[in-house]
């Protein structure tokens, strides 16, 4: 009398289907798309990074593109840029935002409001237009609006991006590319640290005031520290977004003056894309995502906090 | 300026449970809980030091702007002055007129609306769609998938992109529109924000609606989506700013003069016309004023996405 296994079986399938083949069905486009367009391409990548690209198709090189990379001046340029242009830019937006929203913090609703919209507009547009001003204004010529402010003070011209002579540890070109960046606000930190300031609770304040503490003691021994767990995850995102910086790149100075403001996304763009070397560019890539990767452990590692409040 | 401030606005509608993992423990969402936190006393002297620094900042931050008008609006040959004419007095309309005569300005912002249209629809529909299984249904794997899927921000986009454009090119993709569009269709934060608000809401709608005969997917599209209609706009919005303002990957698959995306065709403007530098000023007013007009109508859907997850970096 009992059913065949098969059927049992078929009975099985079935009713976990209808347990579970809604949810299924609901994450199945996302899921391919995930499987297609990233992780199938993350596997792919790495197997090219073996390979070396010529006119007769693949060839397996082993760790060829790796090493090569490493003893590339080139390569170890772009690495080096991009690290001075991360550290800087990084460190400065990290303490602007966490400043400014401070600042914004206490001003009555409709002023923060109109601040962090102020703030927040620059970001919404493309790097591509903001860079081309900054491209416009950074310019050689004794038109150029930087050159003309330091002649206001009898200074300059200078080259700016155009100018790769060697400057305090890296060269004028990075130099002014770094400026331009710090120069913009750093929107998503002010938004992300005045949510955080909201979350502070009043009485902290209150009781160091009673204490006879002054504003900069307020900031410097309740804010900084309450927002510590805030500060990781805007240093963590601003970090990737600084080491992966190519709008701003390919727009002001196309890497130039020579290899000056060459940085490593840039260098995977032209080495896969000007070039057609897909086994070079993808090992570029890898070394990249092995950086990011450490440096968030490392940041992740160094502001952990158990603040609690 | 009528914007209203998304963290103290009781008007605005709930939003999603406090917690957001992306965001560290520590730091609660803000709920619209009377004590606004602008409680703080001020003296004015503080409130002029403070502005003493909050002004100036937003003049340095919005100056890109103010000088991409005036270069625009400048005749080209006063542009090269010196001094640089640092008020447009002898302003004229040349640098945008020749701009729409000489590059193909208006087929880019098509292209761009096409694409930052179709990018936002996708994402709305299967970021909502997975965000609603993760919420609410149970299935082996679930986790899993979850893991995966927010796991694969750690991957920077750099890591894939070649893989992705031998993928396209074969798909016969290549300098298409839908080259650009398809690779973006879904993404996480869209995923992780809709599955954070749908988890906030409250099952009876949905209970009561299987109980009158409406199947799993009448219960997503006609209950929970309109349910979620302010995570919806977020999602939206993000999506169809990051799509627009998109350049390295449109600058990867697109070639055809006329398929470019605004980004990527005023950027070559530059190359094009390298001398007339009022021209490629009024190519980034074309491509950076529906941005602006779009965050000043959706000012707190914006601020609202960042604080959930900065995704966009």
């Amino acid at each position: 009398m009992a059913a065949s296994p098969s059927v049992r079986r078929a009975g099985r399938v079935r009713r976990f289907w209808d347990r579970n083949g809604p949810g299924y069905l609901f994450v199945a486009p996302s899921l391919l798309f995930f499987g297609v367009f990233i992780f199938v391409p993350l596997g792919w990548s790495f197997l090219l990074s073996f390979q070396e690209f010529g006119f007769r198709g693949s060839t397996w090189v082993g760790l060829d593109n790796y090493l090569g990379l490493l003893g590339d001046p080139i390569f170890r340029q772009a690495a080096i840029n991009t690290v001075i242009y991360s550290v800087f830019t990084v460190a400065v937006w990290v303490l602007v935002a966490m400043v400014l929203a401070t600042l914004i913090h206490p001003l009555p609703p409709r002023l923060r409001t109109f601040f962090r919209a102020a703030y927040y507009l620059p970001a919404v547009t493309s790097a591509v237009f903001i860079a081309l001003v900054w491209k416009w204004i950074l310019n050689a010529n004794p038109w150029g609006l930087a050159n003309h402010v330091l002649s206001l003070f009898g200074a300059g011209p200078l080259g700016f991006i155009s100018d790769p002579s060697p400057f305090a540890g890296a060269n004028v070109a990075l130099w002014s590319v770094i400026l331009s960046s710090v120069l913009t606000i750093p929107a998503v930190g002010v938004v992300l640290y005045s949510a955080a300031l909201a979350g502070i609770p009043q009485e902290l304040y209150e009781a160091a005031e009673t204490e006879g503490a002054g504003a900069w003691a307020k900031f410097r021994h309740i804010t900084v520290p309450l927002l510590k767990p805030i500060t990781l995850y805007v240093a963590i995102i601003y970090t990737i977004a600084a080491f992966e910086v190519f709008d701003r790149v390919y727009v002001m100075t196309g890497g130039g003056p020579g290899y000056a403001t060459n940085t490593i996304v840039y260098l995977i763009w032209r080495t896969g894309f000007r070039f057609g070397d897909y086994g070079v560019a993808s090992a570029q890539a890898f070394l990249l995502f092995a950086v990011i990767a450490t440096i968030s452990v490392l940041q992740f590692r160094a502001l952990r906090s158990d603040v609690e409040y | 300026m009528a914007v209203r401030d998304p963290l103290t606005d009781p008007a605005i509608e709930p939003r999603p449970a406090a917690g957001v993992p992306l965001l560290p423990e520590a730091v609660p969402a803000p709920a619209g809980t009377g004590g606004t936190g602008s409680g703080r006393r001020q003296s004015p002297r503080q409130r002029l030091a403070s502005l003493a620094v909050l002004v100036p900042v937003a003049i340095i931050g919005l100056f890109p702007f103010y000088w991409m008008v005036t270069t625009a609006l400048t005749p080209k040959a006063a542009a090269i002055r010196v001094p640089p004419t640092l008020f447009p007095l002898d302003a004229t309309l040349d640098n945008l007129t020749s701009l729409f005569a000489q590059a193909p300005v208006l087929l880019w912002a098509f292209n761009s609306l096409l694409i930052a249209t179709a990018i936002m629809v996708g994402h709305v529909i299967l970021d909502s769609m997975a965000g609603y299984a993760f919420a609410r249904k149970r299935f082996p794997g679930k986790a899993l998938f979850f893991t995966l899927i927010v796991g694969s921000l750690m991957i920077p986009v750099h890591v894939t992109l070649v893989p992705r454009f031998i993928l396209i090119t074969n798909l016969g993709l290549n300098d298409h529109l839908l080259g650009v569009i398809a690779p973006s269709i879904a993404d996480v934060f869209g995923i992780f924000l809709m599955r954070q608000f749908m988890q906030s809401l409250p099952t009876e709608l949905e209970e009561a609606a299987r109980v009158d005969g409406a199947n799993e997917w009448q219960v997503f599209w006609r209950i929970v989506m309109p349910l979620s209609r302010p995570a919806v706009a977020t999602v939206g919005i993000f999506s169809f700013v990051g799509a627009w303002n998109a350049f390295l990957w449109p600058l990867i698959v697109l070639s055809d003069r006329n398929l470019l995306t605004l980004p990527v065709g005023v950027a070559l403007l530059q190359q094009e016309f390298s001398s007339n530098i009022g021209l490629q000023m009024a190519g980034a007013i074309v491509g950076a004023v529906p941005m602006i007009l779009l965050f000043l109508l959706f000012q707190r859907h914006f601020l609202e996405g960042v604080r959930v997850g900065a995704l966009k970096g």
